[in-house]
């Protein structure tokens, strides 16, 4: 006899159990701590703040730490911590050629003004596992190894050098809200996302955009879907201050200091009846360091720009509803994976109706055969 | 239940349920429409009921009781979890019993029972389109529900009974609403579908992920598409329900063993519960 399936109260309170069992492991090995994640994990880190949209290196290692390493898990717990905070306003806009520079490269020029800075970077590693680090080392008595001194000043972006010889399209491009007032700035945390969208809004959904879906679009613009042949014009890690003007006080004041990777890409411009021929460009700019996804996002951003250059839209990475619909992992794992929902009832539907054309036709069979 | 302090009344702060009562004021006006709104991430999965728990968020009160059915029944996983959020954020006082409660969120089914003017039903929204599986585009779609151009999903309806006999939308069966917007009821089944129409209660459709909230207010028409050739008709079963034995209810089929043997149960439990008092007594 059937009995009603009662209990769903318990079963969810057990299922929690049980994940905070797992999540904790063997209880014979220490705990990791939320500092190792936030000073040894940095990389995962910074994933979480980028996607996250949050800057704030203990919450992500804390989430890290909570989401049992699973990055989109703990960008979620991010984002959804995130909604529930006051907004004071906004900082003014951050000066990324003022940049404390770690890392600077460009593929575009082999010298220029600030020089090539390798930076801390995996490129030119070998990637043979190093069975060095499965030793536990002990905690070391030294000071924590010197970053090396950033370079501090004005560096200039290298995609300013090449606009001022007017080879380059100025970098206000098609971005309508740049230079005017904060408050035009689009923000798709307040405003729901409509098409098309301005610049300013694709870009923001790019930043918060999936680093393995960019990826991927990316990529397929280098294979030939959306092609617009791209040049790492420059790419700078490093560390900026960002600045807020209180309306009490009326002047700036500095209220943090933080990490960011920009990535500039120069593509290719025919030119069009108005416009010589000149390079144009795809911005990517992601809190940490998020190389892989500043690139990404840099070359799908230019490919989202086709309609400024009069380029037919023919390919995923060129089509602003697909891409932008898309991007946000927390969304798409949501849907993705409330197919683990019951479904009784809809699927009760489809089977009666499954049925009834089955009937149906076996009874068409059956009078022919008549 | 006392509530967890730390967070506003049920959970979203009131600036946010301003902006969210404002969308659904505009839904109410125009029965049918989909009206954008910025969703917040909440503390559950989109794709989970995030736009019912924020209708419902906005339009709880303390004084409301609260019902949440997933697949017409109370103790589905998903119900509880969400019962639970309001638990403990609201720490209203909740109910199986569709009769008491004044606010009922539902995924994917209508309470058999008939609703009051002084209740409303929220309903989790997973695509609030009905167009999209014919046109993907959201600016399209929307001209297209601008223009009341619903050519399309009739010729989709024509196609499937030259093909198949039959109209082969078993659930999210689309309706016309005051004879004007073309909506997705929610994936209920199409056995659902004629409670919409005229009903006393306002109904209200949440889809968080997809940022859209639409509304049809009381006694308002509700058309659920067809022709005059192939009236709409809903599915029936040749069996009453093996607990209640009641023959007007959607029954859900269990398998009971692996050799094909299966019973038919009524998918909403607080009717089936009820039922059962009644042969009782």
């Amino acid at each position: 006899m059937y009995v009603s399936v009662k209990g769903g109260e318990k079963a969810i309170d057990k299922a929690h159990e049980l994940l905070a069992k797992e999540r904790r492991g063997n209880p014979g090995v220490p705990e990791i701590t939320t500092s190792q994640i936030a000073e040894q994990l940095t990389l995962a880190v910074d994933r979480v703040m980028s996607e996250g949209s949050l800057y704030d290196r203990e919450l992500a290692a804390l989430a890290v730490k909570q989401a049992r390493g699973d990055l989109i898990e703990a960008i979620f717990l991010i984002r959804a911590y995130r909604t529930t905070m006051p907004r004071f306003g906004y900082s003014t806009p951050v000066e990324t050629s003022r940049m404390a520079i770690r890392r600077r490269i460009s593929a575009t020029f082999k010298d220029l003004p600030g020089g090539q800075i390798l930076g801390p970077t995996f490129d030119y590693t070998h990637r043979l596992l190093d069975f060095e680090l499965e030793k536990e080392n002990p905690a070391d008595e030294d000071p924590p190894a010197t970053r090396p001194e950033p370079v501090d000043g004005h560096t200039p972006r290298v995609l300013e050098l090449l606009g001022n010889q007017g080879l380059m399209e100025p970098p206000d491009g098609a971005c309508p809200h740049n230079g005017s007032d904060d408050d035009s700035i689009g923000d798709l945390t307040r405003q729901p996302l409509g098409f098309p969208a301005d610049r300013d809004v694709r870009l923001q959904n790019l930043a918060r955009g999936d680093e393995g879906f960019l990826l991927a679009l990316g990529y397929s613009t280098q294979r030939g879907y959306g092609r617009n042949h791209p040049f790492a014009g420059e790419i700078r890690m490093g560390e900026v201050r960002v600045e807020f003007v209180p309306e009490e006080l009326g002047f700036a004041i500095e209220i943090a200091e933080i990490t960011l990777t920009e990535c500039e890409m120069v593509t290719q411009f025919k030119g069009s009846k108005n416009v010589p021929p000149q390079f144009t460009r795809g911005y990517g700019l992601a809190f940490g360091h998020c190389e892989r996804k500043t690139m990404s996002m840099a070359l799908v951003d230019r490919a989202l720009r086709a309609d400024e250059f009069d380029e037919e839209r023919v390919a995923p990475a060129q089509d602003e509803e697909f891409v932008l619909a898309h991007s946000d992992n927390i969304q798409a794992t949501g849907f993705v994976e409330h197919l683990k929902l019951p479904h009784y009832v809809d699927f009760q539907s489809e089977l009666e109706l499954l049925r009834k054309m089955r009937a149906e036709i076996a009874k068409t069979h059956v009078e022919a055969a008549e | 239940m006392e509530r967890e302090k730390a967070y506003n009344f049920a959970y979203l702060d009131e600036q946010t349920k301003r902006m969210i009562r404002r969308a659904i004021l505009k839904a109410v006006a125009i029965p049918g429409y989909q009206v954008p709104f910025a969703s917040r991430e909440m503390p559950m999965p989109y794709g989970w009921g995030t736009g019912g728990v924020q209708v419902t968020a906005s339009v709880l009160g303390q004084d409301d009781v609260l019902k949440v059915i997933d697949q017409g029944a109370d103790d589905t996983t998903n119900a509880v979890s969400i019962r639970k959020f309001f638990k403990k954020t609201a720490g209203v006082e909740t109910t199986t019993e569709t009769g008491r409660a004044s606010v009922i969120q539902t995924r994917h089914r209508v309470p058999e029972d008939e609703l009051r003017p002084d209740q409303i039903l929220v309903y989790q929204v997973p695509i609030p389109e009905p167009l999209r599986f014919l046109e993907p585009r959201e600016t399209e779609t929307r001209t297209m529900h601008a223009l009341e151009e619903y050519g399309l999903m009739h010729v989709k309806l024509y196609e499937d009974i030259s093909r198949h006999g039959h109209i082969a939308t078993t659930y999210a069966y689309p309706v016309h609403v005051n004879a004007r917007y073309m909506m997705d009821p929610s994936p209920i089944p199409k056995f659902d579908n004629p409670k919409l129409h005229r009903m006393a209660a306002l109904q209200l459709f949440g889809a968080g992920r997809e940022k859209r909230i639409y509304a049809v207010p009381p006694h308002t028409q509700v058309h659920s598409l067809d022709f005059d050739d192939h009236p709409f008709e809903v599915q029936k079963w040749d069996k009453a329900c093996a607990i209640c034995g009641a023959e007007d209810s959607f029954l859900d089929e269990i398998i009971t063993d692996d050799a094909g043997g299966r019973m038919f149960v009524c998918s909403d439990t607080d009717y089936c519960n009820r039922q059962c008092e009644g042969v009782a007594k």
